[in-house]
């Protein structure tokens, strides 16, 4: 439809130009001239939210990479330097991790709108075809990107996710040596995915080209599935279409936004602030929450080459659509049971991706089969069946009769989906959490802290206090080696001056050297220097503490969590309850007890704890009443130390917290400003067109 | 936005278009600060560009050191008399970019030239005694310093640069 331009510059400069080059006539036809479908709904918007992304990715992407370390020794040091110490980083962090998210939930409700229309039919196919291609690149790309922190699920994901290919009969083995460039995962692994993390993206837009050419020269699919025909079907590009895009990407925007300033940990799993350890597998392996739906595919599968072969299957079945249903009806709107099969589809899909956070035992597996049939069953039987017997009801002659035939009420279908979508995502992730709930130990008491909410904010007493503690008490087992003596005299900190951190530092000893004379030797400790570890490395420390492995309490709050159960779960990202991490450290530094309960085999060497999960911890009891004395007459108790303690440690976890609920602020003011304005602009553009 | 205006309210819909385009400028603009901010040096660096303190007993006269302070080469020169005095004897206003030698050096501590030891030119080392002025040589392009680390010769525009720096000790000075 984007034929030879006939738009002229009349600049003699860019005349010059486009008679050589003529980009500015393929840009007007394109973007501006290019035809659209009058009766596009706000599904179609999603479009032009995925290029944003993709750009948003690309551009904080490259800028990461600027700051970031790929190597097995320093990638997890480096992500928290990111988010500590680059100006701005923890935004840029925050903005690329969860834009990942957004990505996929942007990616996914494209999918489901291309289906629901019928917009892989002919004359679309290939571009629906080179849809499902970036779909596949986003999810290799997705994959290597969550493999780049260096965490624990980090490690243990690519572990798994590279052992897929280990399926393959007789070149199995040597297909995943090849991939690792070792023996197991390792450095080479992590500098190989870093290397495709960089480049994927690139690839990907090269196909989205490719995507909006073959869109261009098939034209857009529309509500009604019938092809524009004359003048009055279309309006032009721009201002028309641009200005609606404009306006959902504002929507999505703030929804996005919530997530990069407020719930920046809800979607990530909380044992990625643990750093990669080779020796320890986590209790559960939970991927990322948009590959679920094909996890639950593999682990539903029995066998393990068979397993493989489905969850590749469920996505290659994609590629084949335009071929499974023949039905020349596009639009379900006018397929009666095409439309209800839809449903079942999507409610199929979200049901998958609950199970695959589940734990695959008992009843989980026998409904992730089911499930697993019903997935297949709807593109192999179900579709072709469907264009056989079903009788479509009669299309709209044209766009513009589909326009006029429904004014008014247009919206309600659009908001109660978009209610049952959210519902489905709440449950997808509501199962994420309760596989956490599993893990045993009783639930934290949720407590109040100064820190949460959207205007939360470090109680500057609690986090002094809380350092007292940290020093006096929980410093001689364990580290806090992400946090610099500097940082107690930064805003949004315990609010010391400069001085007074340089003097806390000075009591401390810290390594130094060589010298001149090529030896190591001990000096005061200055600002820039960071607190010294208890222990020279994690030998000694377990040597020291009857075998177990005090852990850095840097990121403790981060990497610490419980089920919070599924209401509450959804309840939680509108009220933003994030402070699960310093729940339960709360509540395991007071949840000893002298004696087990009768029955409890308490091992030797061991302690009671009732929040612990398993409730046996190698860990005495470290705090009892009058231990440390305070200054400002707050009460030397242990509920004290507890929540003190605890409101220090979840300021070394994010130094940049109030930092960020603040700009969080500033910008969702303006993303509602925008909003409302952009809305009321496209309402006086769209008067025209009626 | 359409050129062509509607008969009632011309004034109302354009300021709405204005308005619109205005704030979402706004905000493009204000999203490109941390894009841009991020490049400058990070809280770490900044904060290992602290104060070095070096101890100058071990420097021998006529013998210099070269220590790092935020990743640059200073070098410290213990002068010989013959330096300084061929340092002063020279018409300041003869110079290229004329400083006199008191003007560089900590009163009371004449024998001591710190310099950040990093070409004016276009960021070589120049290399310590050698050179026509018994100063610096740098070998890149040719400039020559001298006991003063003052450009005498070559492309070099102007003189070594002295780094902040305070005597803490007759013996010990801090650089920064
Ligand atoms: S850099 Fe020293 S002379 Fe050019």
């Amino acid at each position: 439809m984007s034929g030879p331009s006939d738009f002229q510059p009349t600049n003699p400069a860019l005349k010059w130009i486009e008679r050589r080059l003529p980009i500015m006539g393929l840009m007007h036809s394109s973007f501006v001239a290019y035809p659209t479908p009058r009766n596009l709904n706000y599904w179609w918007t999603f479009g032009a939210i995925l290029s944003l992304m993709l750009g948003v990715q690309i551009l904080t992407g490259v800028i990461l990479a600027m700051h970031y370390t790929p190597h097995a020794d320093m990638a997890f040091k480096s992500v928290e330097l990111i988010v500590r110490d680059v100006n701005y980083g923890w935004l840029l962090r925050n903005i690329h991790a969860s834009g990942a998210s957004m990505f996929f939930f942007a990616v996914y409700i494209h999918m489901f709108r291309g289906l629901y229309y019928g917009s892989y039919k002919e004359p679309r196919e290939v571009l629906w075809i080179l849809g499902v291609i970036i779909y596949l690149l986003m999810m290799a790309t997705g994959f290597m990107g969550y493999v780049l922190p260096w965490g624990q699920m980090s490690f243990w994901g690519a572990t798994v996710i590279t052992n897929l290919f280990s399926a393959v009969p007789y070149f199995g083995e040597s297909i995943v040596t090849l991939l690792w460039g070792g023996y197991a995962v390792g450095n080479p692994t992590l500098n190989r995915f870093f290397s495709l993390h960089y480049l994927l993206p690139f690839v990907i837009a090269g196909v989205v080209v490719l995507h909006v050419w073959a869109l261009h020269v098939a034209g857009q699919n529309n509500p009604a599935g019938v092809e524009a025909k004359t003048e009055k079907d279309t309006v032009p590009f721009t201002p028309y279409a641009t200005i609606k895009d404009m306006f959902g990407v504002s929507c999505f925007l703030l929804f996005y936004a919530w997530f990069i300033f407020y719930m920046p940990n809800y979607l990530g799993d909380p044992e990625n602030y643990i750093p990669a350890n080779p020796a320890v597998t986590p209790p559960h392996i939970v991927p990322e929450w948009y590959y679920l739906p094909f996890y639950a595919i593999l682990r539903s599968i029995p066998n393990k080459l068979a397993g493989v072969v489905a969850m590749f299957g469920a996505i290659v079945v994609l590629a084949f659509l335009p071929w499974l249903d023949n039905a020349k009806t596009r639009s379900s709107k006018y397929r009666p049971l095409a439309k209800q099969f839809f449903w079942v589809f999507v409610a199929v899909c979200i049901g998958l991706g609950y199970l695959g956070a589940q734990p695959p035992e008992g009843i989980y597996v026998i409904v992730g089969r089911i499930l697993t049939v019903l997935y297949f069953a709807y593109f192999l039987i179900l579709l072709p069946l469907l264009s056989r017997i079903e009788k479509p009801r009669p299309v709209p002659n044209s766009i513009a009769d589909d326009v006029l035939a429904k004014s008014g009420g247009k919206a309600a279908p659009m908001v109660s989906s978009v209610i049952a979508l959210m519902v489905a995502a709440g449950l997808l992730l509501g199962g994420v959490d309760s596989a956490r709930a599993a893990e045993g130990g009783n639930k934290p008491p949720a407590q109040k802290w100064s820190f949460s909410g959207p205007f939360g904010k470090f109680d500057r007493g609690a986090v002094q206090r809380g350092l007292k503690v940290y020093k006096e008490v929980c410093s001689s087992c364990h580290g806090l080696s992400f946090v610099a003596f500097r940082n107690l005299a930064e805003a949004g900190g315990p609010g010391y001056s400069v001085a007074q951190a340089a003097a806390f530092a000075s009591e401390y000893k810290v390594k130094d050297g060589p010298n001149d004379q090529g030896e190591m030797f001990e000096r005061p400790g200055r600002p820039a220097d960071y607190f010294p570890s208890p222990f020279p490395n994690e030998q000694a420390a377990r040597a020291a503490n009857g075998g177990a492995f005090p852990p850095d309490l840097s990121l403790i709050t981060k990497a610490r969590s419980y089920g919070r159960g599924f209401p509450l779960f959804l309840i939680d990202f509108f009220t933003q309850y994030q402070e699960q991490g310093p729940d339960y450290v709360a509540a395991v530094l007071q949840g000893y007890e002298e004696k087990p309960p009768a029955g409890f085999n308490l091992p030797e060497g061991s302690f009671y704890n009732r929040y612990f999960p398993g409730h046996s911890i190698k860990m005495p009891k470290p705090l009892s009443d009058g231990q440390v004395t305070f200054d400002d007459g707050s009460p030397a108790t242990v509920a004290q130390y507890a929540k003190d303690v605890t409101t220090f440690l979840m300021w070394a976890a994010e130094p940049h917290m109030e930092a960020r609920k603040q700009l969080g602020l500033q910008v969702f003011v303006f993303l509602i400003l925008l909003t409302v304005l952009l809305y009321f602009t496209k309402k006086k553009v769209w008067a025209n067109a009626h | 936005m359409t050129t062509a205006s509607s008969a009632d309210h011309p004034t109302r819909r354009d300021f709405l278009y204005v308005a619109t385009g205005a704030v979402a400028a706004v905000g493009a603009a204000a999203t490109v600060w941390p894009l841009v901010s991020q490049m400058n040096p990070d809280a770490s660096t900044i904060a290992a560009g602290a104060p070095i303190e070096v101890d100058l007993t071990p420097i021998a006269e006529g013998q210099d050191i070269k220590v790092f302070w935020r990743g640059k080469p200073i070098y410290i020169s213990h002068r010989t008399k013959k330096q300084i005095e061929e340092a002063r004897k020279v018409p300041v206003a003869s110079l290229p970019d004329p400083q006199s030698d008191e003007s560089r050096v900590k009163a009371g501590h004449d024998q001591w030239l710190v310099v950040i030891g990093i070409c004016t030119h276009l960021g070589c080392i120049p290399i310590a005694h050698e050179g026509a002025y018994d100063g610096f040589f740098c070998p890149c392009h040719g400039s020559v310093y001298d006991t003063s680390g003052r450009i005498r010769q070559g492309p070099a525009p102007s003189n070594l640069p002295v780094p902040p720096y305070t005597f803490v000790s007759d013996t010990k000075i801090q650089i920064g």
